[in-house]
């Protein structure tokens, strides 16, 4: 018998939005004593700040450029490498419950596995993986999927309109009429995306994928190896938590996050010193991507909006806090604990304010690109609690969870172990991170690369439809831990900014040939 | 917002052998995947999705010279839309085919233009393969 593994994501998660990481509103004990018993990282990072790129990585082990898929919409090939097939080979049970999102949601054609399988009520099929094995899809024996509300094909959306159909209409929609991401905004101070969902907590998605990853655990042997990606939908927006749960968190109390200046003059001028997109998109002129809504003016963004998604957002990081509880409890009661290893991220940030701007979309800062994220190793393997501050990124998940499993990484894996101490971290490691955001959308393409070494983040601005090539933004985080001031033009900066472009440059692989065609918006 | 999106991709076959295909509006299920069936009365035709929703079309062009077949999509799901499959003889015993899609809302041309995408690679496979349902339709004379 083997260590297990107990993978749980979040989806679009902040770094301070938990407790261990100095966050103020939430409260989050159970992954603060992961922590305190594991290893918490302060500077974990996102090969990509939108999900689908993201959680390919996740996968193969493998950067954007790599594994093909270069923005959302673009669906991660069914023969792609995955970690969990060889766990699956290795002889693990294997199984991902919750937000998949390897392939677009928006198929009306039926065209994508994970919709299909969904929609025919089954947990798996028999698909080709990288070397011409054919195993169940992707690895898993068993998909259980969800989204973030009662539309759709996927597992729960079926499951509560067969079984609780009067709870459907409570969800925000997340699209509206011509299927953009919705502007309509509710709660107390009509911020977007914000609705007062009166679904009972137990219907919630994220309570139903920890029954479901507690049903899916119950029905193993003791005996076996098994790994279980636990995927929650939130805290995503919508922002709709279950009604019931609003009183946790007042929103009139919650503080105006450090990196919202609330002085319209002083937001502006910080926009202004950023390339311009930054500033196009805050004043509407510019729609660059899928993944904010259109319709939506950032300016006119409040205060009290930001106090509000703040608010809910916590409420959400409550629930799925208390809900990985109920799911450890059951791995307490099969008397698995000593034997599993649980490592908990995301898949990229939220900007939840920062600079006046909610969502996500082309800036990579912390509120996208600093990451939540904490591996309690198996007690039974007697790793010391540590806290490690060099750059890691969500390529090393994979050859981390080969490493578990006993397993030597494969070639095609392009992340490292991570690090279980700072000295290790500077030992086996060169402390690089990169991070890609390619977007075209009708007539809109922007291009970022960005290196994160040494206490700076740099971006290279590729040409587009909005950039000429020449822009870039540098960041000191030890100085300027908001990231403030974009020192890219700084000539005391210049031989970093050179150093950084360079190293950059350098660690940029080719692209496969020909790109991965966009299928959908997302 | 509306939005327009062109999709192509070159077919190691004769125009002439690809318009075949094309040309019969009957056969969109065999070579679109996602599609599962397609019924033509006239100029409409209904397609039915993966998802079991039926899309009533109306056919615009079906020029075999030009080699140009054009359709709407009609259901009020859509405020408006256009596709225009062209195959071009590229002279060298290939032809490109370009599968365009217009539509509002812009979504909707995007979700749509995904689709083409797969139908010019199916297309492809079963023309430079000579085998498929779509030539076995067409050999069978239906």
């Amino acid at each position: 018998m083997g260590r297990k593994i107990l993978f749980v994501t979040t989806d679009q998660q902040r770094y301070d939005t938990l407790g261990c990481n100095g966050g103020q509103v939430a409260r989050t004990p159970v992954i603060d004593r992961l922590a305190a018993e594991g290893i918490r990282y302060e500077r974990a990072v996102p090969q990509s700040v939108v999900c689908m790129p993201s959680r390919s990585t996740m996968l193969t082990g493998q950067h954007p450029r790599t594994h093909g898929v270069w923005m959302n919409g673009v669906p991660l090939p069914v023969d792609a490498p995955s970690v969990a097939a060889e766990l699956h080979r290795a002889g693990y049970r294997t199984a991902l419950v919750g937000k998949p999102h390897f392939e677009p949601f928006l198929d009306p054609f039926a065209r994508f596995v994970e919709n299909r399988l969904s929609r025919e009520g089954v947990f798996t099929v028999d698909s080709p993986w990288h070397d011409g094995t054919i195993g169940p899809h992707r690895g898993f024996e068993h998909m259980e999927l969800a989204t973030h509300g009662a539309a759709g094909p996927l597992h729960y959306a079926r499951w509560l309109n067969a079984e609780h159909p009067e709870a459907v209409g409570g969800f925000y929609a997340v699209l509206d009429q011509d299927l953009e991401v919705n502007a309509d905004g509710g709660g107390s101070t009509g911020a977007p995306q914000v609705k007062d969902n009166p679904i009972p907590r137990e219907w919630y998605h994220t309570d139903w994928v920890a029954d479901r990853t507690i049903g899916w655990l119950d029905s193993l042997d003791a005996d076996d190896d098994w790994f279980c990606w636990m995927s929650f939908p939130d805290p995503h927006h919508p922002w709709d938590p279950p009604a019931s749960e609003l009183g946790r968190v007042d929103w009139r109390e919650v503080p105006l996050p450090e990196g919202y200046p609330e002085d319209r003059a002083e937001r502006e001028a910080l926009l202004d010193a950023k390339p311009r997109h930054w500033r196009r998109w805050y004043d509407g002129s510019l729609v660059s991507n899928y993944e904010a809504p259109s319709r939506w003016v950032p300016a006119t963004l409040t205060a009290d909006q930001v106090r509000e998604v703040n608010a809910r957002n916590a409420i959400e990081v409550e629930l799925i806090d208390e809900a990985l509880g109920r799911v450890l409890a059951a791995i307490e009661a099969r008397g698995w604990t000593d034997d599993v290893d649980v490592v908990f991220t995301t898949d990229h940030g939220e900007l939840q304010g920062d600079f006046g701007l909610l969502f996500k979309g082309p800036y990579h800062v912390d509120g996208l690109m600093r990451l939540p994220l904490v591996w309690r190793p198996a007690p039974s393997a007697s790793i010391a609690p540590a806290v490690v501050s060099q750059p890691v990124g969500l390529v090393d998940l994979a050859p981390t969870f080969c490493e578990v499993a006993g397993l030597a990484a494969p070639d095609w894996m392009e992340g490292s172990v991570l690090p279980t101490d700072d000295d290790a971290a500077v030992a086996a490691r060169d402390g690089a991170q990169l991070t890609e955001w390619d977007s075209e959308l009708f007539g809109v393409g922007v291009h970022l690369r960005t290196i994160t070494r040494d206490g700076w983040v740099c971006t290279v601005y590729r040409p587009g439809t909005v950039h000429d090539g020449t822009e870039g933004e540098l960041y000191d985080l030890s100085d300027d831990p908001l990231q403030r001031v974009n020192r890219w033009d700084d000539p005391a900066c210049a031989a970093v900014r050179s150093d950084l472009v360079a190293d950059l440059e350098d660690r940029l692989r080719p692209r496969p040939s020909p790109r991965r065609p966009l299928d959908a918006p997302v | 917002m509306r939005a327009s999106i062109r999709r192509e991709g070159r077919i190691a076959r004769s125009a002439d052998e690809v318009w075949a295909v094309v040309g019969r509006p009957e056969l969109l299920h065999l070579w679109f995947p996602g599609i599962t069936a397609c019924r033509v009365d006239g100029d409409s035709r209904t397609i039915t999705t993966g998802t079991g929703v039926e899309m009533p079309e109306q056919i615009l062009t079906n020029d075999p010279i030009q080699r140009r077949f054009q359709y709407r999509i009609t259901s009020p799901l859509v405020r408006e839309h256009l596709a225009t499959i062209d195959v071009i003889d590229l002279g060298d015993g290939t032809c490109l085919v370009v599968y365009s899609t217009d539509a509002d809302p812009a979504t909707m041309a995007l979700v749509i233009s995904g689709g083409t995408g797969g139908a010019i690679e199916q297309l492809r496979r079963q023309l430079e393969s000579g085998a498929g349902p779509a030539l076995d339709a067409l050999q069978g004379g239906t």
